[in-house]
């Protein structure tokens, strides 16, 4: 059971704002202001508002490991806070203001999150490098070794290493339970929730936070999506918001967001004895690997084979066929390869249905998260459930026998609700969800 | 339906021992060590200088087409090496696995190594003093002549998944977890949950890491982790001694073929284990310390245990102790010796001081990610040989660690079952048992 949902991106923290901003066709996308990205390939994206203050949504005295959170960390803490006060819980991180017991024992309750490489803070380093630099430019290692590292606080590398993520948020809601910090770029967070379903189901835990988070939003992150091909040429500044195209013959690249989210499930026994609200059920899960022309699993174009298995083996766990499916929130990154890849497996899979399926996509509106993307698929596919409505999609135009194109938001019947991620290294994930009554 | 049972019919490794299964076991149990001055970088002012490398390792040796594996970082290069040594020993080169998508992927596989000149260097000339940052203009000016999109590309953590998929074929589920130094012990065992829920036939499972780079060795120097011991490299990580000062950085992979009991008979494949339990949980407790009582080690060590069905407190039917042998995370800190011992004592109670428990680390360092999954090999090899390896530099015992640690040389004993421990920074931990396989 889906009995909470936390989300942050570009349109703040939490589903509803995310949720206002899709029906209402809005998009985030704008000029980079964390650093003068001017000369990358693109310099838009999305960052997400300025109000984390994640000091606050801490119990107080947890406040000074804010000094070690880097932002990736910081979006994935945000993300709990939300996601466990959606739910109703009481954990450790939440009696403090609310004044009650905790809901869940701290051992039956597990955390699984989706992280990437967490880009080291350029800044903080190059403060610290630049006592190590030669004359001309190069790093003298053995000036480093001796007197520069030392310029680095002593927890640095704890900023960075990807479980940190888990490390914070478990500590702050106590969650003592499985746990795990899966790193498959855009897959991770579909991965995650997998691995929660699969720990709930087999007895060992009553309820899980479960999904990513990931900032890439620093010259790291971009460089590394440029090298990859996967950015969009822009080119002016107003045509940030108008730059992706999921699933268009037009489509030019991507844009890099920030953000994640984490969903509250829960087993149906515990969630019915405290009388939590279900959000709505996960029902279906699976997952495998694409074969990629390339050995780094960046071309995508010739799997749709592959993701076609993923989405069909997950309607076999959900014991369903496609004809029970009413919606699809697909990566829909705006990348040739990979689009063609989904779009070809929905083809596969839904046949002739296919063209009729509406397709929910994001990325026009808050970029790609990374491994926070696959959660803020799987949270709007849980609204989309509880709303019975498809939020408005933007800038594609042509997308030919697919319901892919612009159009507003609007009224839906919809029971189930596919969510797929296929992402950089060829890992694909499929989760179906299905509507609370 | 009772879950399938599980058994393991592939080994592989790459270690700084050596790359072959006998070769690198014969030296664990001859007591030798593979520290030495790290050669990758010029360390000799850092704080630590040493560290066990893999040396002499050629990926193209093991891959069938070396050309498209190429740019292939260290970690990928050692999880090739280890997986198609695995493949092999399962059988599975002569005579695939039929269905593809019923062979998963599930490993522990660190972050690719920094390209740290070039990174560096393009930081330093990117550095703008008066407003202490680096200029956006300038450091990607600098950084599209210096960096390389290949070597950036590869540290993403899971391109060791796409390697060894597209080396091997491999189309059935596929993860990677980083959980420090816990991640490839739990890969294991979420593999080991995969082909018990009945989704897979087969999975290959392990890890790969290497963080003997400029800023892995400072990062773990900052933490004050790292041994800096000033005499012969090879003394100086002391799991369990009382002068222990810290751990010595290793780097490699091991791969391990999990497969169905049913699958692996039906293809007759040589069997060497039997994995029969799980255990994971976290400390929820800081960011840098251990909880003290070993409440989170307790947790992962009781549930495998429960999930084996073996009653820690009780003795076999022989009178043999309750397990034959502990694979400890034993990394030779001065908090990590002492609270496993705590929460081994908390978990086995009277039979604790009956079981040995030995730290392979102090020979081969420290594998990082990939520590767990080289150290289940140990116990699946101590199983074939009856055989332990040692805990090395165990010349200063410590009297607050009481247990049987197999100091200095290797014993001859009967081994049917083992546990294998990993802990991570960040309070993970996890537990795999494996045990004699017996129709």
């Amino acid at each position: 059971m889906v009995t909470g949902v936390g989300t942050v991106c570009g349109f703040g923290r939490g589903i509803d704002l995310l949720w206002e901003g899709l029906c209402a066709g809005k998009s985030c996308v704008g000029p980079i202001r964390a650093f003068d990205a001017s000369g990358f390939e693109s310099s838009q994206g999305v960052e997400t508002p300025n109000d984390l203050d994640v000091r606050q949504i801490v119990p107080k005295h947890y406040r000074k490991a804010t000094k070690v959170m880097a932002r990736d960390i910081v979006l994935a803490v945000s993300a709990a806070d939300s996601a466990v006060r959606s739910a109703g819980l009481s954990t450790r991180g939440t009696v403090e203001t609310e004044g009650s017991q905790v809901t869940i024992a701290p051992s039956r309750m597990g955390c699984h999150i989706g992280a990437g490489l967490v880009a080291c803070e350029v800044n903080e380093l190059t403060a610290a490098l630049t006592t190590s630099a030669t004359a001309d430019g190069s790093f003298d290692f053995k000036a480093w070794g001796s007197i520069g590292m030392q310029n680095l606080t002593p927890l640095w590398l704890l900023k960075y290493l990807p479980n940190m993520l888990a490390c914070h948020v478990t500590i702050i809601h106590d969650c003592q339970g499985p746990s795990n910090t899966i790193t498959c770029a855009e897959a991770s967070s579909g991965l995650s929730m997998g691995e929660s379903m699969r720990a709930i189901e087999r007895g060992h835990a009553d309820a899980c936070l479960a999904g990513g988070a990931e900032s890439k939003i620093n010259m790291l992150g971009l460089i590394r999506q440029q090298f990859a091909g996967r950015l969009a040429a822009i080119a002016t500044t107003d045509d940030g918001p108008r730059a992706v195209k999921p699933f268009d013959e037009q489509a030019t690249g991507s844009v890099l967001g920030e953000g994640g989210g984490l969903l509250v499930l829960e087993g149906v026994d515990t969630a019915t004895q405290r009388g939590a609200t279900i959000r709505a059920r996960l029902v279906g899960y699976s997952a495998g690997q694409c074969a990629c022309a390339d050995t780094l699993g960046l071309d995508l174009s010739e799997a749709a084979e592959d993701v076609a298995a993923v989405m069909q083996a997950s309607l076999e766990d959900a014991h369903l066929d496609a004809s029970q499916i009413d919606a699809i929130v697909p990566l829909g990154m705006g990348m040739r390869a990979t689009d063609r890849a989904e779009s070809e497996a929905i083809r596969a899979v839904f046949g002739s249905r296919a063209a009729s399926i509406p397709l929910v996509t994001m990325v026009p509106s808050i970029g790609v998260c990374g491994a926070g993307a696959g959660a803020l698929q799987a949270a709007v596919a849980v609204k989309c459930l509880e709303m019975q409505m498809i939020p408005a999609r933007i800038n594609a135009s042509s997308t030919p026998g697919l319901c892919a194109q612009a159009c507003e938001s609007q009224r839906a019947t919809l029971n189930h609700v596919m969510v797929v991620t296929p992402g950089l290294g060829g890992q694909v994930v499929s989760l179906i969800f299905g509507r609370a009554s | 339906m009772s879950a399938p049972r599980i058994v393991v019919t592939g080994i592989g490794w790459v270690t700084p021992l050596g790359t072959g299964i006998d070769e690198v076991w014969n030296q664990l149990l001859a007591s030798a060590s593979g520290m030495a001055p790290i050669t990758r970088f010029d360390a000799s002012t850092f704080p630590t200088t040493f560290a066990a490398e893999v040396r002499n390792y050629n990926v193209d040796h093991f891959v069938a087409n070396p050309s498209a594996h190429a740019n292939a970082g260290l970690n990928s290069a050692y999880a090739l090496g280890a997986a198609v040594q695995a493949w092999r020993c399962a059988g599975f080169d002569k005579s695939p696995p039929r269905n593809m998508r019923r062979v998963g992927l599930y490993l522990g596989a660190g972050e690719g190594v920094l390209d740290s000149a070039h990174f560096f260097e393009t930081n330093i000339s990117s550095w703008d003093t008066s407003s202490q940052r680096c200029d956006g203009r300038r450091w990607i000016q600098a950084a599209l002549q210096k960096l390389s999109a290949k070597c950036e590309v590869e540290q993403e953590p899971n391109m060791p998944l796409a390697h060894i998929a597209h080396e091997l074929g491999i189309k059935g589920p596929s993860s990677n977890c980083l959980t420090a130094c816990a991640a490839s012990t739990q890969a294991l065992g979420e593999a080991f949950s995969i082909l018990r829920r009945g989704d897979t036939d087969v999975m290959m499972a392990g890890g790969t890491h290497t963080m003997i780079h400029p800023l892995g060795v400072t990062g773990f120097n900052r933490l004050t982790a790292l041994s800096t011991f000033k005499g012969d490299p090879t003394k100086a990580s002391r799991p369990f001694s009382i002068d222990r000062d810290g751990f010595v950085m290793g780097e490699g992979s091991g791969m391990i073929v999990l497969e169905t009991l049913d699958h692996a008979l039906a293809r007759g494949a040589n069997i060497l284990g039997e994995v029969v339990g799980y255990g994971s949980s976290a400390d929820a407790f800081r960011i840098t310390d251990i909880q003290p009582d070993g409440r989170g080690a307790a947790a992962a060590m009781t549930q495998a245990l429960s999930q084996a069905e073996i009653d820690p407190h009780a003795l076999r039917g022989d009178g043999r102790a309750p397990i034959d042998y502990i694979s400890a995370h034993g990394t030779g800190t001065k908090e990590n010796d002492s609270i496993e011992t705590t929460a081994v004592k908390r978990v086995f109670g009277e039979q604790a001081p009956r079981i040995p428990m030995s730290s392979i680390k102090g020979m081969m360092g420290h594998l990082i990610a990939a520590a767990g999954a080289v150290e289940f090999i140990t116990c699946i090899l101590a199983i074939r040989d009856g055989m332990l390896p040692p805990t090395i530099n165990y010349d200063r015992p410590d009297p607050e660690l009481d247990l049987d640690y197999v100091p200095n040389v290797a014993r001859k004993t009967p081994v049917d079952v083992c546990l294998s421990n990993s802990f991570g920074f960040g309070g993970q931990n996890d537990t795999v048992i494996v045990r004699r396989f017996e129709k």
